[in-house]
């Protein structure tokens, strides 16, 4: 027989786990929640479970040793990272880079973006329960993967650009595959904004849902499509100029409402820019050396510099202290996804657990990253 | 509000001689601050009515003492500002956790990696290693490092 309370209870708060090893969270991210009844009142992400020490490494290793690990922080757009890195140690150390490799440096990271907004496109509709669309976006996504594997030997861990340019020369058989790309990833535009962008579905579970504002946003530092979507015009493709984004002709998407609609809205809408960017750098690929000349081991002068490039989640920066030899003395790397992540602590308190799901998707991070 | 307004308020709060201009171009930020750890509450303060960002915070180490590193950056183009605090070993630093909220994970992340603490913060606790660690790795004196430098032969007068 069941016993009678004398009171009821009113009120019980708990806690739950989500993870780490939680398909929706895109690596080994641990979500501890307090909860009352289904709305959550506390968020703690807890990172560190991906922690290799790749800021420690790099204090032991010449610059160029390091070089495999850049990619290997955000393996989703690791050429960013790969030509983060190189750059900045280009900066730092005055190498010149001949005009063929960057070209060559900002159509590959393009691809890279694009093919990192895809698979976040793919598995974020797959996360909200919609299955098909992930088939679309990694179908195309592995035509990205092959052109980019054919030139630099990999996949997704790209170790592809050198100081002071980059390993190997494109042919006309990737000029000619990337131009049949963006006009086949055209052709099926509408079928993607047909599937998803009005689906009714998704746009409940979107619309109005995680709104990062853009003093929520300045408060934790956010940046990338979670800060556009707030409405702040600010990409460093844009604010500091690198690499020949200068010469390019780009828009950078911003949203109004700043929910994860808006950003799901903000990076397909760079898709369509990247492919732009893509379009004209081919076109202008100037023929030429892709290796400048640059000493065999860099040793940048004594001092430290601080180099910034637009990764696919945001603003990714690369603090480097010279100690003038051939190794650094110290490199700090600024994660775009560390202060996006960081931003949950405050936007989940008040929302539902099934919201969970949408506003970590619509972020879009990669653990990795932030964990280092 | 604007990176130059910034500029005017760093000047109340530390000395003008510590404040420099650097070229953006080759060194990423366009003012190297070199300030005390009684005076980064109030940069912070200045830093947030002014429209900027935190963008991270470093450590480094050497052998005489910790130097961490903040960055703080605006939305216009140049305004990325490093502030660098000579913290001595077993110091501590006070917190801009209270300005900044981002400050809350980078702070408890030189925490973890440097074993700075910073007063006052909410939560100071491990953010990347496991929480029963008992090191420190970004250290010197911890693993394998290629050389141990003095502050000076980093950021000294490279003519001296």
């Amino acid at each position: 027989m069941a016993t009678q309370l004398p009171e009821p209870i009113i009120e019980q708060t708990y806690y739950l786990n989500m993870g780490p090893q939680h398909p929706s969270t895109h690596g080994v991210l641990r979500l501890f929640l307090k909860l009352d009844g289904e709305y959550i009142i506390e968020a703690d992400p807890i990172i560190g479970y991906g922690h290799r020490g790749h800021e420690k490494m790099a204090e032991s290793h010449l610059y160029e040793q390091f070089l495999p690990n850049a990619s290997r922080m955000d393996y989703l757009s690791g050429l960013i990272f790969n030509h983060g890195y190189v750059a900045a140690i280009e900066k730092m150390a005055g190498i010149e880079v001949p005009p063929r490799a960057e070209y060559i440096r900002v159509i590959c990271a393009e691809l890279n973006r694009i093919s990192s907004h895809l698979l976040w496109f793919g598995t974020y509709i797959m996360d909200l329960g919609g299955f098909t669309p992930f088939l679309y976006a990694f179908d195309d996504r592995e035509i990205i993967l092959d052109i980019l594997d054919r030139v630099t030997g990999s996949r997704l861990t790209y170790s592809y650009c050198r100081v002071g340019g980059v390993a190997k020369d494109v042919d006309d058989e990737f000029i000619a595959a990337t131009r049949g790309f963006i006009q086949r990833l055209r052709s099926r535009w509408e079928d993607y904004h047909n599937l998803v962008t009005k689906n009714v579905i998704f746009i409940h579970r979107t619309k109005g849902v995680g709104v990062i504002n853009r003093e929520i946003a300045l408060r934790f530092g956010c940046s990338g499509p979670v800060l556009r979507a707030a409405g702040v015009v600010y990409d460093i493709r844009r604010v500091e100029p690198y690499s020949v984004y200068p010469d390019l002709q780009f828009e950078i998407p911003t949203g109004t409402a700043g929910d994860a609609f808006d950003r799901y809205m903000v990076r397909l809408q760079e898709i369509e820019q990247s492919l732009r960017i893509i379009e004209q750098a081919l076109e202008r690929l100037p023929e030429g050396p892709i290796r400048g000349r640059a000493p065999r081991n860099v040793r940048p002068p004594r001092g430290d510099s601080y180099f910034a490039v637009e990764a696919a989640r945001g603003a990714l920066g690369f603090y480097i202290v010279s100690d003038g030899t051939r190794y650094p003395y110290r490199l700090k790397v600024r994660a775009p996804s560390f202060g996006n992540l960081q931003v949950l602590t405050e936007m989940l308190p008040g929302t539902l657990v099934a919201d969970t799901i949408s506003i970590l998707g619509s972020i879009d991070i990669v653990v990795p990253e932030i964990d280092r | 509000m604007s990176f130059d307004d910034f500029r005017e308020e760093l000047r109340k709060v530390v000395d003008p001689a510590a404040i420099r201009a650097s070229d953006h171009g080759i060194k990423g930020y366009s003012l190297e601050v070199t300030a005390r750890s009684d005076q980064v509450g109030r940069i912070a303060r200045a830093a947030r009515d002014t429209d900027l960002f935190l963008e991270a915070i470093s450590g480094v180490d050497f052998t005489d003492c910790f130097q961490v590193v903040y960055f703080f950056n605006g939305f216009g183009a140049g305004s990325r500002v490093q502030v660098r605090v000579k913290v001595n070993k077993g110091e501590s630093l006070p917190t801009i956790s209270t300005v900044y909220d981002a400050a809350l994970w980078h702070e408890r992340e030189v925490f973890d990696l440097f074993g700075i603490a910073f007063d006052n913060h909410p939560n100071l606790r491990r953010l990347l290693l496991p929480e029963d660690a008992d090191f420190h790795p970004l250290r010197k004196d911890f693993g394998k490092v290629h050389a141990v430098r003095s502050t000076d032969e980093i950021y000294g007068d490279p003519t001296a």
